[in-house]
């Protein structure tokens, strides 16, 4: 830059995450700031508005220890930015981009502006290629496609990260010859939970194939706000320039949407439903609709955001307006948990918007939507029964219905529980589907063609 | 460009404060800092101007220039329309796609209409004719579905001096009109209108002819009119998107509005691979021959969100100018809402309810009262007509909202998704209960003409029996089923069958996705005579048993398959349904 960049120490005011600056020239909305101690520390910040010679500036690591008289204001004339370079695989970068794994710095390739641009909606592909998870309920059920933004519904407790880094690891798609990716976006997260997904993905190897960012929960929270979209410059890099097809997993939602809250409440905006701001919507589709497909290019990115829900409450906002954006949810649930049962995943409530384009023959196999469609209404029948049974006692049950109640406990017990290093294929699990179904009388299997159940339903 | 330029002195997101706009007026156009971005003026407080800027703010400062346009926010209006897909500004996405790339950015800029297409006019009126405002002087092909009218603009009459047939690209000069100002006007085939103001018309008139839209649970319960208003609102996931594609693929409206308002960009890609492929059922043509889209998703800017709404209708009531029925879907309102609230939001004015601007029910009111059916200017009369459908998403499916509140004022058709009818994959799932239609009277009489008087009375009896089902159900559930007299258990098997084998339409079909009214007609009385039937033959002392288990329920749960060019099948389930019925009383 020709420019010599512009230092103030005219900071007047500092509330929560914000720090105000007067007296600057020059200044543009979204410019990057160093803010510099007298200690020698610099730590990062982002003009949120300018008016006049007043700038507002969010500093990232958070204003702890700042006092307006000790710090200098260096304005960098660019936006964020982030350096991207293949040498990201196999590295660890905290929320701004920067190694923390002790490796070499990264020699880029080039520089990104993280906040993207929108993918024109006439250059998108459609989702249609079946990815395989390895997990029954995923696959056969709630099916994954490419260029897919499919969320982990979670709550406290529950083994969200388990099952996140089991899909990270048995993802795949059935071609062959194809460039794979993970890129991993932690925010808030404690570091037990880093390091199990980092150690897991070094203990498998698939390390080598991922790019993961960390902001741990004594991290400054605001940090959280700029690494998903680091994250997902990253994915766009090697989606869209290096061909590669992406899987980007983020967690937790939570956390980054309670560093939005907490700027918003610094602004003294006027806040939207549970003090969140009113702009959230708009803010979460920033980062979920960077998933996707582009004509003409190999590469795709996939998400999955994890987020776990305050009080298991799906109205809550963030599950809310997460479920408004996304393409269906996954939902991990509690009773199916105590139970003893993993993957908890409850299949009635989950759906995935966008399974229909990715199934059936030349994709999975011909009789995909009938079994699923069976499976799952015959699963919904078994639960109905069930709590028929719990009201009315179990007398009330007609014979068929017993049956039904049957299929609902081994369904979960052998169709839902898997192990959390079995890799199921697409036929396996359509293979335990029919078998379990085969517990039922014929003539119950009304959502499957006959010449499938002639084919399919074991004798 | 304007010469007068004023200059930047505050940024916040997408709003821009600027000083220095002389004579500026309200929601005129402007172009702001040396990217020259598009925005609009939104507030005039003194000489500070308040600026909602299109596109993403990043890099622009105090100090930076402003520039007047003079023109307020408006559309280009013309052959080249159809099959095209706009952002909320109109910007031609097709075309910004072909010459930026893949991603949109910022300052990017082309006309709305192609000008390398060549369109060939031909008149319908002669030199020495009178013309007065709306008058149609031509036609052109614009489509394989439709004749693209050329009216004299709203502002002017006089005498036709000079008309031919003529080729040429929008720009053409295809008409010369001498005012009454005793001037020469020039007639292109394109109009430039502020999508603010509604397009003038001659009057409104009651909207009293069905646009039947070949979705079952709409047109026979809650039923919409060519001119009407109707909202979707339901929480995520629960068949809004659906429901709104499904209307846009099979309504019986010439031309179809699609504005994907702040929502997926999956969605409109959706509708760009689909429609080119699916045929309208009554031309045979494929449907985007007669679809407009503005698409200004969730991730694109939030001012532009705020304007897409505007731009659809402005496109709309043009068609409607020419005499068309055009429906417009808006999905969703709760993002353009949402919009206005955060533009309102940084203009630091008073907050209403959640945050909403004080003006939020104002504001939908003059949206949704852009609808109607009218009598369009021009001097022969002609009728046009827009019905306006738009989706509301309220957070948690919370009904007592604001947006769901305001439009609830002002639509006349509620149709609510239930997102309990959604878990239990009852598609669409839109509460029979709950959901109602102001215009369901002038559709029975339409219909009952059609169909002798029995459309209405099908329905009237369908629509008790599911509310008794729900009366009934209540009991069910504290004393058990075995508990009901059997009179009561052969109305919940009627229930049932009206709930699966009528309501229950699933869009991805190829056959169930459009049912036509003929179609619903038979369909719903094949089960209402069944229930009839029954419910004597038991008088007459058949069985519970043999009467819910004959096996003329499979055909009647099949019906729905029947293509519609075999509707001559249902006589033959009618007759069987008598022939197995009789024999249990004897
Ligand atoms: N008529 C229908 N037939 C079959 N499936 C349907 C129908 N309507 C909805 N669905 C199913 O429900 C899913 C969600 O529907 P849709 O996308 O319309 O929801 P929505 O209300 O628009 O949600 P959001 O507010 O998140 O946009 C669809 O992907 C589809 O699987
Ligand atoms: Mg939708």
């Amino acid at each position: 830059m020709a420019e010599i960049a512009k230092e103030y120490r005219t900071v007047t005011e500092i509330v929560g995450p914000l720090m105000i600056v007067e007296g600057v020239k020059g200044i543009t909305y979204g410019e990057l700031a160093d803010v510099k101690l007298s200690n020698g520390s610099v730590r990062r910040g982002r003009v949120l508005e300018v008016s006049g010679d007043r700038a507002v500036i969010q500093v990232f690591e958070g204003t702890s220890g700042l006092s307006p008289q000790d710090v200098k204001v260096r304005f960098l004339a660019r936006g964020m930015e982030l350096a991207v370079s293949m040498d990201m695989l196999g590295r660890v970068f905290d929320g701004f981009g920067r190694p923390i794994d002790d490796g070499p710095a990264i020699i880029p390739e080039k520089y990104l502006n993280v906040n993207g641009s929108p993918i024109n909606p006439f250059a998108r592909d459609y989702p249609n290629e079946f990815i395989q998870t390895g997990i029954s309920t995923i696959d056969l059920l709630n099916t994954l496609v490419r260029g897919q933004k499919l969320p982990l519904f979670s709550g406290a407790g529950l083994p969200h990260s388990r099952l996140a880094v089991q899909i990270a690891r048995q993802a795949k798609v059935l071609k062959t010859g194809e460039k794979f990716a993970v890129v991993f976006a932690a925010m808030g997260i404690t570091f037990e939970e880093a390091e199990f997904f980092i150690d897991d993905f070094r203990k498998t190897g698939a390390i080598e194939r991922s790019v993961v960012f960390v902001n741990l929960a004594d991290d400054p929270p605001i940090e959280r706000i700029a690494l998903p979209r680091m994250a997902l410059t990253t994915a766009e890099y090697l989606a869209f320039e290096k061909d590669m097809h992406v899987l980007v997993i983020m967690t937790d939602i939570t956390n980054y949407c309670e560093a939005l809250r907490e700027i918003s409440a610094a602004r003294r905006e006027v806040p939207g439903r549970r003090g969140y701001p009113g702009y959230l919507y708009t803010d979460l589709s920033t980062i979920y609709e960077r998933a996707g497909r582009i004509k003409g290019k190999k590469g795709s990115i996939t998400q999955i955001p994890v987020l776990t829900m305050p009080e298991d409450d799906k109205t809550h906002p963030i599950p809310d307006l997460t479920g408004y954006i996304t393409e269906g949810q996954i939902i991990i649930n509690r009773a199916l948990h105590t139970k003893g049962i993993y993957p908890p995943v409850d299949v009635l409530p989950s759906l995935s918007r966008l399974k229909d384009k990715g199934i059936g023959e030349g994709k999975t196999r011909e009789d995909h939507a009938d079994l699923m469609n069976q499976l799952y209404s015959a699963y919904a029948r078994g639960k109905n029964a069930k709590e028929l049974a719990v009201v009315l006692g179990e007398s009330a049950l007609s014979e068929t219905d017993i049956l039904f109640v049957k299929f609902a406990d081994e369904f979960e017990d052998k169709f839902v529980r898997q192990g959390e290093n079995e890799n199921r294929s697409i036929e396996e699990s359509m293979r335990i589907g029919w078998e379990l179904l085969s517990m039922l009388p014929r003539g119950e299997l009304k959502r499957i063609r006959e010449k499938f159940l002639d084919k399919y339903l074991p004798k | 460009m304007n010469e007068i330029k004023g200059e930047v002195i505050k940024v916040s997101g997408p709003l821009v404060v600027a000083r220095g706009l002389k004579g500026a007026r309200m929601y005129e156009m402007v172009r702001v800092g040396e990217g020259k971005l598009f925005g609009e003026i939104i507030e005039i407080k003194g000489d500070s101007y308040s600026i909602q800027v299109y596109e993403e703010t990043e890099g622009i400062g105090p100090g930076q220039p402003v520039w007047r346009t003079g023109e307020p926010l408006s559309v280009e209006l013309g052959p080249g329309l159809i099959k095209s897909i706009y952002d909320g500004v109109q910007r031609p996405l097709d075309k910004l796609s072909y010459e930026f790339g893949e991603y949109i950015v910022r300052g990017a800029e082309k006309p709305a209409l192609d000008r390398s297409i060549v369109w060939q006019f031909n008149p319908s009126v002669k030199t020495g004719d009178r013309v007065e405002p709306g008058d149609i002087i031509g036609s052109v092909r614009e489509s394989n579905l439709v004749v693209h009218k050329i009216m004299i603009p709203p502002n002017l009459s006089g005498i036709v001096k000079k008309i031919e047939p003529i080729r040429g690209n929008v720009d053409e000069v295809v008409a010369i009109i001498e005012g009454a100002d005793g001037k020469d006007h020039p007639i292109t085939m394109v109009q430039r209108w502020p999508v603010r103001e509604p397009r003038p018309v001659k009057k409104k008139i009651m909207p009293v002819e069905p646009m039947f839209t070949g979705q079952r649970v709409i047109d026979m319960f809650f039923p919409i009119t060519k001119g009407g208003t109707a909202c979707v609102p339901g929480p995520f996931g629960s068949g809004k998107t659906v429901v709104q594609h499904q209307l846009a693929k099979w309504a019986d409206a010439q031309i179809v509005v699609y504005v994907g308002c702040g929502e997926r960009g999956n969605e409109m890609t959706d509708v760009l691979m689909e429609f080119p492929h699916l045929k309208d059922p009554a031309s045979g043509e494929p449907l985007m021959e007669r679809t407009v889209l503005v698409a200004n998703t969730s991730n694109m800017p939030v001012a532009a969100r705020e304007a897409s709404v505007f731009t659809g209708i402005a496109i709309a009531e043009y068609y409607r100018d020419m005499g068309y029925s055009v429906a417009l879907m808006a999905d969703s309102t709760s993002r353009w809402a949402e919009a206005m609230r955060e533009i309102s939001g940084r203009l630091e004015e008073m907050p209403g309810e959640e945050g909403y601007p004080a003006y939020l029910g104002s504001r939908i009111a003059s949206f949704y009262e852009r609808a109607g059916s009218v009598i369009c200017l021009g001097s022969d009369e002609r009728k046009g007509a827009i019905t306006v459908i738009g989706a509301v998403s309220p957070p948690g499916g919370d009904l007592s909202e604001p947006v769901v509140q305001a439009t609830l004022r002002v639509v006349k058709v509620f149709w609510g998704l239930d997102d309990k009818l959604a878990f239990s994959r009852h598609f669409p799932a839109i509460n029979w209960l709950t959901s109602y239609s102001l215009y369901q009277d002038v559709v029975d009489e339409y219909a009952d003409k059609v169909f002798n008087g029995e459309w209405s009375k099908y329905r009237k009896t369908a629509m008790e029996i599911l509310q008794r089902e729900a009366e009934l159900e209540e009991l069910v559930r504290l004393v058990g089923i075995d508990a009901l007299p059997h009179e009561d258990r052969l109305l919940l098997q009627a229930a049932k069958m009206i709930r699966e084998d009528f309501l229950h339409q699933n869009a991805f079909d190829d056959i169930d996705t459009y049912t036509s009214p003929e179609k619903q007609f038979r369909l719903l009385k094949l089960i209402l005579i069944y229930y009839e039937r029954i419910k004597k033959a038991f008088k007459d002392g058949a069985t519970l048993v043999a009467l819910t288990k004959l096996d003329v329920l499979e055909d009647i749960a099949k019906a729905k398959f029947i293509p519609e060019d075999h509707l001559k099948q249902f006589d033959t389930i009618e007759k069987k349904i008598e022939s197995s019925i009789v024999p249990l009383t004897w």
